[in-house]
């Protein structure tokens, strides 16, 4: 049913406010839940944003200094949010971010402009602005354009439109989430919960006479529990969601993310100190696909390697990691948090082998560097929003699973690191260094997971450590859907996976010199 | 427009709409970006924006919308909608506007250029030309660039609330930044950046001083080597010491204080570092690059010391945090226009010592100089410390060779008390700032 936003070819109205009476009239509505349209804090989305003639008309605009290529970027981004904590729903909210972002393209070079005011005035100035790339002389020439309406194809997976059901019913989720975690442990001192869902129309017209549109819809639940014992305290966390509908989450259930925070926060409890150096390393399933998000992804982003500035620059064809290694990036899996039926540029979205049995095969790709590349786009052109120009990005990026059975992996290792839960990342390009961090860790010995060590970074060399990957499980998994990847300062939401791993040698960061067995 | 009438405006509907209080915080701006790669314009940007958020109590419960869409009947919508989301949330009689004994004169604290809007595009390319230029020329191992850019700007803040406070203040920027890559025989990279960033065009740093520092950080560290995991003092440059001192921010964070979700609960009044350690947070500095003259709920700042000569002074609170934790607001709350205040720091830095950086590395034998580090590895609620790091190595009190792919880790609270050394090099070159520092010794993870 949500395949019904933008159902209509774009009519003449200009970016038609909301109203309730429009949302309701599109959803055949569950009754299970309190879906209430009556609610005051209630508003449904626009069933449509800027007509086909207005941006013909920036597009003309944009072009008139002769640019090789504009395209018309409009965004209308709904949040809704709710927060609880101390067992009180803390705060209710609602924010609307809404724009235009206008780029034209000649050679190598961008101009951007955008703006928040969508009178007709403005758009035509941040238009003009952005021509200027082209030089400073009108060509005295208004090119025509004549866009044809598509819809991408919709990557939600949605049968309960989050943005429909009522606050109260989002507030229970944290209600029941919240007492799960406090009736868990004694120890629990503190549960913060909130539950999010953002809702993202766009719309891309180019000077290629394409008009793409696509709805970019989160949902996103969220589980902190702190714990203190003896002095020690430490916090735990879970959640997630995806391009899915709140129902959802009866399946990922509150209580189950809630159970999971506290188990995390109280095994961390009195943990032994992490070791330092290397050692055999098995990473679990799932958010462990931080490693290739961080070891190969970013340097497989098209622009870095046009400007032969990341260390997989010139390497296609070329082997890069373990045989073991075969490495995608799909932002067609529907539901998956960094899915998107087009990109921010409107190509629609695909599946790209990035690395087959260790071999690289292709960049992600944008316009621009595809362009200047003479290679194909890969959909994977994406920005934090109207504000930003857009860069080659990751959607869902994972390793295809192996053969080996997980207790196979962690039973071969006699002495070594197993990561399980897994923080933040981040990656230098040029020299390949890369860190991701364990939050949840263990030690293990002869062949058994042993005792639980404090969080530590991990770090490597992108290549060095993808041909060390020796072993890997079945059970691939992507993440839970919590992941946002930050380049030049945008954000923008993607997914990992990963099958349960070995890698027989990565550099740990602890603090326990003596365990790591390696001074000398 | 009149954007402090505008937001009185919303204010009085949102009172009339039945709230108790309510305030807007309301900002608006322009940036420009003027990026150059390898001789040629790469990226022209430039755009103004504006937003607003509107935060309601009534009856002792809080609701929050924020808009771009600045038309008459979108305000009327969102005032009524914040109102019906204050009702979903639950009374907490903590909630609540600052309440100011009396009324204050917002000070001018010298942030806005008006010569700035006067600089032409033809300047900044010339400038991010020849930052590039004099890079790529420094080394004939400087082989690539990431670009140079001239970014700038400005930005005006705008707050009301309904206990009649109104007030505005405006504030320029300028930021160059550098980013070359260099290459050694094997064609292995390294990359680096160096930048000046300041509210005034004319102190900014040297164009072609800001791309020599960027190249000689890149060329310093080729043919990084791992060395071996060992226990040892570490040195910390100038902009890593920063990273740290901004860890410490986050552990004075009232609400997290509350919380017990962090390693500096329970240490107020306490010893956590040598005397040498004094961290003030000044909003109020004159051309501070993080100054504000009253915080994101309109309550006036003021210069405090966090820890001083290694004592922890205070925790910093927002009007709600400090009313639960039973005290008065430290006029720390900051927020942007998408987002209810949280607690933050403005001008942060770590006092400056009497140690030259040259001293400082003279005094290790066998030691890590930082002046990279990767990642996120602080633990807040117990302070275990571990992130990746680059740099060089010391070896008998000189500067020896590169080194990259390793880790630093430690407890913050052991970090804190192993600052042994503290350099006189403190600049105020960003919103936290650190002189050189060394810590005695930290877990060094290699080969």
């Amino acid at each position: 049913m949500l395949e019904s936003f933008f159902s209509r070819s774009i009519s003449r109205r200009k970016f038609l406010k909301s109203t309730a009476a429009t949302g309701a009239g599109l959803l055949a509505v569950p009754t299970i839940l309190d879906v209430v349209f009556s609610d005051p804090a209630y508003a449904a989305l626009p069933t449509e944003l800027l007509d086909a003639e207005t941006l013909e008309k920036l597009l003309s605009i944009a072009m008139s200094r002769g640019g090789d290529y504009a395209e018309v970027f409009v965004e209308y981004n709904v949040s809704n949010g709710v927060s609880m904590e101390e067992n009180k729903i803390r705060q209710a909210e609602y924010g609307i971010d809404q724009g235009v972002g206008i780029r034209v393209l000649k050679g190598e070079q961008t101009g951007y402009a955008y703006s928040d005011e969508l009178d007709f005035g403005k758009m035509k100035e941040a238009a003009e602005v952005a021509s200027y790339i082209a030089g400073t002389a009108a060509t005295g020439t208004h090119p025509t354009y004549n866009v044809s309406p598509r819809k991408a194809a919709s990557m939600l997976k949605v049968q309960l439109d989050a943005n429909e059901v009522a606050i109260r019913e989002k507030s229970a989720l944290l209600h029941r989430a919240n007492e799960t975690a406090r009736a868990a442990d004694s120890r629990v001192t503190q549960v913060n919960t909130s539950f999010y869902d953002n809702h993202r129309l766009i719309q891309v017209a180019t000077t290629e006479d394409v008009l793409t549109s696509d709805r970019q819809s989160m949902v996103r639940l969220n589980v902190t529990a702190v714990v203190e014992e003896n002095g020690d305290r430490q916090s735990g966390y879970s959640g997630g969601g995806g391009r899915v509908g709140f129902e959802h989450f009866k399946n990922y259930t509150p209580e189950d993310c809630a159970k999971e925070a506290v188990r995390m926060a109280t095994t961390l409890l009195g943990a032994a100190e992490a070791p330092a150096g290397p050692q055999m390393a098995v990473l679990g399933n799932g958010w462990a696909g931080i490693l290739l998000h961080e070891a190969i992804g970013h340097g497989l982003e098209a622009d870095f390697n046009r400007k032969g500035t990341s260390l997989y620059s010139g390497r296609i064809g070329e082997k890069v990691a373990s045989e073991h290694c075969t490495v995608i990036d799909e932002g067609t899996i529907p539901g998956g948090r960094g899915s998107i039926g087009c990109d921010d540029e409107g190509q629609p979205s695909q599946k790209n082998i990035l690395i087959e049995n260790g071999i690289l095969r292709r960049y992600m790709n944008d316009k621009l560097n595809s362009t200047l590349m003479g290679m194909e786009r890969t959909g994977s052109g994406r920005r934090q929003s109207f504000r930003h120009y857009p860069m080659p990005r990751m959607t869902n990026t994972y390793m295809l699973a192996g053969e080996y059975d997980p207790q196979e992996i962690i039973a071969s290792v006699e002495k070594g690191f197993y990561a399980k839960s897994f923080g933040g990342g981040q990656v230098d390009i040029s020299n390949g260094n890369f860190v991701f961090q364990v939050t949840e860790g263990y030690l293990i010995e002869n062949g058994q997971v042993s005792r639980p060590v404090k969080g530590a970074n991990l770090i490597g060399v992108g290549p060095k450590v993808l041909e060390k990957v020796d072993m890997v499980a079945t059970d691939l998994v992507l993440d839970s859907g919590r992941g946002s990847c930050g380049k030049n300062g945008q954000f923008v939401p993607v997914g990992v996976g990963l099958p349960t791993c070995r890698i027989s040698e990565i550099t740990v960061g602890g603090t326990d010199v003596q365990g790591s067995g390696s001074m000398g | 427009m009149d954007y402090e009438k505008f937001a009185m405006q919303i204010v009085d509907k949102a009172l009339r709409a039945g709230a108790d209080e309510a305030d807007v915080y309301l900002s608006h701006g322009r940036e420009s970006e003027v990026t150059i790669r390898m001789g040629e314009i790469e990226v022209l940007k430039s755009a103004g924006s504006r937003g607003l958020g509107l935060r309601v109590f009534a009856g002792d419960r809080l609701g929050f919308v924020y808009t771009t869409d600045f038309t008459d009947a979108a305000i009327d919508e969102f005032v009524r909608r914040t109102l019906a989301l204050s009702a979903e949330t639950t009374v907490d009689e903590f909630n609540g506007l600052p309440k100011l004994e009396k009324s204050f004169t917002v000070p001018n604290l010298d942030l806005f250029d008006t010569k700035l809007a006067g600089i032409g595009t033809d300047w900044k390319i010339a400038t991010a030309k020849k930052m590039e230029k004099t890079a790529m020329a420094f080394d004939k191992r400087i082989t690539n660039s990431n670009g140079a850019g001239v970014y700038d700007g400005d930005g005006t803040t705008v707050l009301a609330n309904s206990n009649g406070l109104v007030g505005s203040y405006s504030s320029t920027y300028c930021y160059l930044l550098c980013q070359p890559v260099a290459e050694d025989a094997e064609g292995k990279m390294q990359t680096n950046y160096w930048y000046t960033f300041r509210h005034f065009y004319d102190e900014l740093d040297d164009p072609e001083q800001v791309a020599r520092i960027a190249a000689q950080r890149c060329v310093q560290q080729l043919g990084a080597v791992k060395e071996k995991t060992r226990k040892c003092p570490v040195v910390f440059d100038p902009v890593v010491a920063a990273q740290l001192v901004g860890a410490i921010a986050g552990a004075v964070d009232g609400d997290a204080v509350f919380k017990r979700s962090t390693y500096l609960v329970d240490k107020l009044g306490e010893k956590i570092a040598g005397a040498n350690v004094t961290i003030i947070d000044d909003p109020v500095q004159t051309r501070g690059l993080s100054s504000q003259p009253f915080d994101d709920e309109g309550v006036p700042t003021y210069k405090k010391a966090i820890i001083e000569k290694g004592v922890l002074k205070t925790y910093l609170y927002d009007t709600y945090t400090a009313k639960k934790a039973g005290t008065t607001t430290t006029g720390s709350a900051q927020r942007g226009f998408t987002s209810t205040p949280n607690i933050g720091t403005f001008n942060l830095y770590l006092e400056a010592g009497r140690h030259s950086r040259e001293d400082i590395i003279k005094s290790v034998r066998d030691g890590f100089y930082v002046t990279q580090m990767l990642g996120f590895g602080l633990n807040l609620a117990n302070g275990d410390y571990s992130r990746g790091a680059s740099g060089l190595w010391i070896k008998d009190g000189e500067l020896a060779y590169p080194v990259e792919e390793m880790t630093v880790a430690s407890n913050m609270l052991d970090i804190l008390n192993g600052i042994e050394m503290v350099g006189a090099d403190l600049e105020f070159r960003d919103g936290t700032n650190s002189p050189t520092i060394k810590v005695a010794e930290m877990t060094v993870s290699g080969t």
